[in-house]
C-alpha cells in the first residue's frame, strides 16, 4: 500500500512538473501501475478467495497498452506539426 | 345527393389551383395559368350548382322544412368531451345559396380577368391569389364549427390583403391593403372574444349544438343570461362582439374606412370582394347565428338593425359626392350591405316575421349579381379610358355599346326599378322594415331614393354628359370596346340581373327552413319606385348634359357637401385617435418602458456576463499542466469534503 501510494504521487508529481510529453506519458503509466498494485493488494487482504481485483488489473494493463499507443500517435503528430514535444510551447488552445 | 368527396372538391379545387399555380405554374407556364384557374373554377361552379339543385329539390326537404345536413365532419382538436374544433361541411339553405353565389361570381371574375389582366407582369400570381380567396370564402360558408369559420375568416382577410396590395409598387395600394388588414383584424378581435364568450357558456363550438343550446331554455342559456357585465347579459355581449367582427368585414359604420381604399386592387378583385366574398361574410355570419340573435337576444339584433341603417344612409350620402367611379361603387356596396344588415335586424325568427331574414338573403343574392356587373362594367370603362375619375369620362355610350347596356341594367337593378332583380329584394326589405320600425323604414326609403340618384349620376356621367375626348388618339384608334372575355361575363351577369328577381326565394331560403309565402303588394311598392324614379329624373336633369346645376346645388349645401366629400372626416378622426391619442398615451410610455426597463435588464445581464468572463478567462491558458493541476486540486477538494461529511 505504501509502495502504491508513493508510486501514485511520484506519478502525479512527474505529470505536473515534467515538460516533455513522453515523460508525462511515463508518469501516467506510473499512476496506472500504482492503481494496479492497489487492486492486487486489496484483493489479497480483503477477498483472498476471489479473483476480481486480478481481473481488473489485467484489464487495466491491456487498456494502458492501448492508451500508450494512442498517446504516442498523438505525440508524433504534434511533433510533426510543431517540431517540439515540449508541453509548455503547445498552448495554442487558449482563449 | 352528390357524394361527400365531390362536395369537398368545391372548395378544394380553388385551393389546388392556388397551390399548383403558386408552386409550379407561375414559373413554367405563366400564360396557361389563367385558363387553368378558370376551368377549375368552372368545375367548382358546376358542382356547386348540382349540390344546390340536389339540396333544394331532392334531399334537403324533410316534410315542409329544409334540414341542415352535415355530409362530412372530422374532429381536429379535442379540448374536452364537448368542446372540439372540427373541420366539417354544413349544408343548409344559406350555405348552399352562398356556394352558388361565390362560385358563380368568382367564375365570372376569373373569366373576365383573362382579358382584363392580360399582359400583366404577375398574371399567374394574380390567379393564384384569386384561387386562395375563393377557397377561403367557400370554406367560410360551409363551416360547421364556429372556430372553423374563424379560421377561414382570417384566411379571407389575408387573401384580400394580398389582392388589394397586388400593385405593390404603388404606395397607395400598399397603404390600402395594410389599412384593410388592420381594420378587419381589429374587428376580428371582437369576433374572437365573442366566440370565446358564446362557447364558454354554451360549452361547444359546433354550430348546430351551439344554436340549439342557446335557443332552448337549457341550463347554459340561463347561465349566460344571468351572467351580466356593465348592465347587459353575457349573451348580448357575445353576440354584439360577434357582430363587430361581422361589421368589420362587412364595412359597417364606423369600421367601413378600409372599403373605399380597397379600390386600389385590380377592378375584378373589387368585384369579387364587393359582390360575393369579403363584405357579405359579415351578413352571412349574422345570418348563421340568426336563431340565437332572434330568439334569445333581440337587443343585439336591435344593434344590428341600427348600425345597418346608419351605414346604409351615411354611405349613400357620401356616394353622391365622390368623383372616383370605383369609390362611388364602394360606397354603394356599403349602403346595400347596410340594407342586408338592418333587414336581418328587423326580422324575427320563423313564420311571417321572418320576412326580413329571407329578404336579406334575397338581397344578398341579387346584389351579388348586379354589383359584380357594375364593377366589371366599371373595369371595362377604366380599361378603355385609363382613368378612374368621372371627369375624364362622358359620352361613352356609342363607343362601348355592350358595357353601356349592361351598366344601365345594373343601375336600374340597384335603383330598384321593376322588373329588375333589385326591385324584388328591396321591396321585401322595405316591407320588413315597415312592419317592424317606422323610423328605420323612413331612412331606408330615403336611402333608396338617394341610391337611385347617385347610381344614375354615375351612369350619366360616364355614358352621356359631354362628348368623349380621347386623350391618346393613336392609342384609342386600335383600341375597341373590350375583348370578348370581358364582354361575355357582362352580358351573362346582365341577364341574371334581370332574371334573378323572379326566383321564388321565399320557398327556398327562410329563417326556419319552412315555406314563407311572400305577398306582393303593388300599392306598397308605388312609393319606393316613385322615389327611385324621382332620383333618376333629378340625376338625368343634372348630368345628362353638362350643366351648372349640380355645382350650384353643391354650393347651396356647401357644408354638407364638403363634409360628405371628405367622407364625414371619419378617416381624420381615426388618424387623430391613433396618432395623437394612442401614440402619445400608450405608444410612447410603452416604448420608454421597452427601451429603458426591458432593454436595460437585458443589457445588465449581458454586461455582467461580459465582465465575469473577462475576469476568469485567464484561467484558460492552453497549458495542459495547469488544467491537470486544477483537476487534481478539484479531486482533492472533493475528497476533503467527503471525508468531512463522512465523519
Amino acid at each position: 500500500m505504501f509502495v502504491s501510494c508513493a508510486l501514485f504521487f511520484i506519478g502525479v508529481y512527474g505529470f505536473l512538473t515534467r515538460r516533455n510529453l513522453i515523460t508525462m506519458l511515463m508518469s501516467i503509466e506510473l499512476i496506472l501501475n500504482s492503481v494496479n498494485i492497489n487492486f492486487v493488494a486489496f484483493n489479497k487482504y480483503l477477498y483472498a478467495d476471489k479473483l476480481d481485483g486480478l481481473f481488473f488489473t489485467i484489464f487495466i494493463i491491456t487498456i494502458a497498452a492501448a492508451e500508450a499507443a494512442v498517446a504516442i500517435a498523438i505525440i508524433i503528430n504534434l511533433y510533426r506539426n510543431h517540431k517540439t514535444i515540449d508541453v509548455e510551447e503547445t498552448d495554442v488552445m487558449k482563449y | 345527393m352528390l357524394s361527400t368527396s365531390l362536395i369537398m372538391l368545391i372548395p378544394l379545387l380553388p385551393l389546388l389551383t392556388f397551390a399548383f399555380i403558386a408552386l409550379v405554374g407561375r414559373k413554367y407556364m405563366p400564360g396557361f395559368c389563367g385558363i387553368l384557374a378558370t376551368l377549375s373554377l368552372l368545375t367548382s361552379f358546376i358542382l356547386a350548382a348540382t349540390v344546390a339543385y340536389d339540396y333544394f329539390f331532392l334531399v334537403g326537404k324533410v316534410g315542409d322544412t329544409y334540414q341542415q345536413i352535415i355530409p362530412f365532419k372530422m374532429t381536429w382538436l379535442q379540448f374536452s368531451p364537448n368542446v372540439s374544433i372540427d373541420m366539417g361541411i354544413l349544408l343548409d339553405p344559406i350555405s348552399v345559396m352562398m356556394l352558388v353565389v361565390v362560385t358563380l361570381i368568382s367564375l365570372m371574375v376569373h373569366f373576365y380577368s383573362l382579358g382584363y389582366m392580360k399582359g400583366e407582369e404577375r398574371y399567374a400570381t394574380y390567379y393564384a391569389f384569386l384561387g386562395l380567396f375563393t377557397f377561403s370564402m367557400l370554406g367560410l360558408v360551409m363551416s360547421s364549427n364556429i372556430f372553423q369559420i374563424y379560421i377561414f375568416w382570417e384566411l379571407v382577410g389575408v387573401s384580400s390583403y394580398l389582392l388589394i396590395g397586388y400593385y405593390f409598387d404603388k404606395p397607395s395600394a400598399v397603404a390600402a391593403s395594410k389599412k384593410a388588414f388592420i381594420v378587419t383584424r381589429f374587428a376580428d378581435l371582437g369576433f374572437l372574444i365573442g366566440i370565446l364568450i358564446l362557447s364558454f357558456y354554451a360549452k361547444t363550438l359546433d354550430f348546430q349544438t351551439l344554436i340549439s343550446t342557446l335557443t332552448h331554455p337549457t341550463d347554459q342559456l340561463h347561465s349566460i343570461m344571468a351572467a351580466s357585465f356593465l348592465g347587459c347579459s353575457a349573451l348580448t355581449w357575445g353576440l354584439v362582439l360577434v357582430f363587430i367582427g361581422g361589421a368589420g368585414k362587412s364595412a359597417m359604420f364606423p369600421l367601413h374606412i378600409w372599403l373605399p381604399d380597397a379600390m386600389e386592387g385590380p377592378t375584378p378583385v373589387s368585384a369579387l370582394i364587393h359582390a360575393a366574398t369579403m363584405v357579405v361574410a359579415g351578413v352571412f355570419l349574422v345570418a348563421r347565428l340568426f336563431p340565437v340573435y332572434a330568439i334569445s337576444c333581440p337587443q343585439a339584433l336591435g344593434v344590428v338593425a341600427w348600425v345597418g341603417v346608419a351605414s346604409s344612409f351615411i354611405a349613400a350620402i357620401i356616394a353622391c359626392t365622390q368623383t372616383d367611379i370605383k369609390r362611388v361603387l364602394a360606397y354603394s356596396t356599403m349602403s346595400q350591405i347596410g340594407y342586408m344588415m338592418f333587414s336581418l335586424g328587423v326580422s324575427r325568427y320563423g313564420g311571417e316575421d321572418g320576412l326580413g331574414y329571407m329578404a336579406s338573403m334575397f338581397h344578398l343574392f341579387t346584389h351579388a349579381m348586379f354589383k359584380a356587373l357594375l364593377f366589371l362594367g366599371a373595369g371595362s370603362v377604366i380599361h378603355y379610358v385609363h382613368s378612374n375619375e368621372m371627369s375624364d369620362m362622358g359620352g361613352l355610350r356609342k363607343l362601348m355599346p355592350v358595357t353601356h347596356l349592361t351598366f344601365l341594367v345594373a343601375c336600374l337593378a340597384i335603383a330598384g326599378i321593376p322588373p329588375f332583380a333589385g326591385f324584388f329584394s328591396k321591396e321585401e326589405i322595405l316591407q320588413a322594415a315597415f312592419n317592424s320600425n317606422k323610423v328605420i323604414f323612413g331612412l331606408a326609403i330615403l336611402t333608396a331614393a338617394i341610391t337611385a340618384f347617385y347610381m344614375f349620376r354615375l351612369y350619366f356621367n360616364i355614358f352621356w354628359n359631354k362628348e368623349y375626348h380621347a386623350h391618346h388618339d393613336a392609342h384609342d384608334a386600335h383600341h375597341g370596346e373590350a375583348p370578348g372575355t370581358m364582354l361575355l361575363p357582362l352580358i351573362f351577369l346582365g341577364l341574371l340581373s334581370v332574371g334573378a328577381g323572379f326566383i321564388p326565394f321565399g320557398k327556398l331560403v327562410t329563417s326556419d327552413g319552412k315555406f314563407l309565402l311572400t305577398e306582393f303588394h303593388p300599392t306598397f311598392s308605388i312609393a319606393p319606385v316613385l322615389l327611385a324614379a324621382l332620383g333618376i329624373v333629378i340625376a338625368w336633369s343634372f348630368y345628362k348634359k353638362q350643366s351648372q346645376a349640380p355645382q350650384k346645388m353643391a354650393d347651396g349645401m356647401s357644408g354638407l357637401y364638403q363634409a360628405a366629400y371628405h367622407k364625414f372626416y371619419i378617416d381624420e378622426i381615426y388618424l387623430f385617435i391613433t396618432k395623437k391619442v394612442i401614440f402619445n398615451l400608450v405608444g410612447r410610455p410603452a416604448a420608454w418602458i421597452d427601451r429603458n426597463i426591458v432593454d436595460g435588464f437585458m443589457n445588465l445581464l449581458a454586461t455582467i456576463t461580459g465582465t465575469v468572463s473577462a475576469v476568469i478567462k485567464g484561467m484558460q491558458s492552453g497549458k495542459l499542466q495547469n488544467y491537470a493541476a486544477y483537476f487534481f486540486a478539484g479531486v482533492i477538494g472533493f475528497v476533503l469534503i467527503f471525508i468531512y461529511m463522512w465523519t
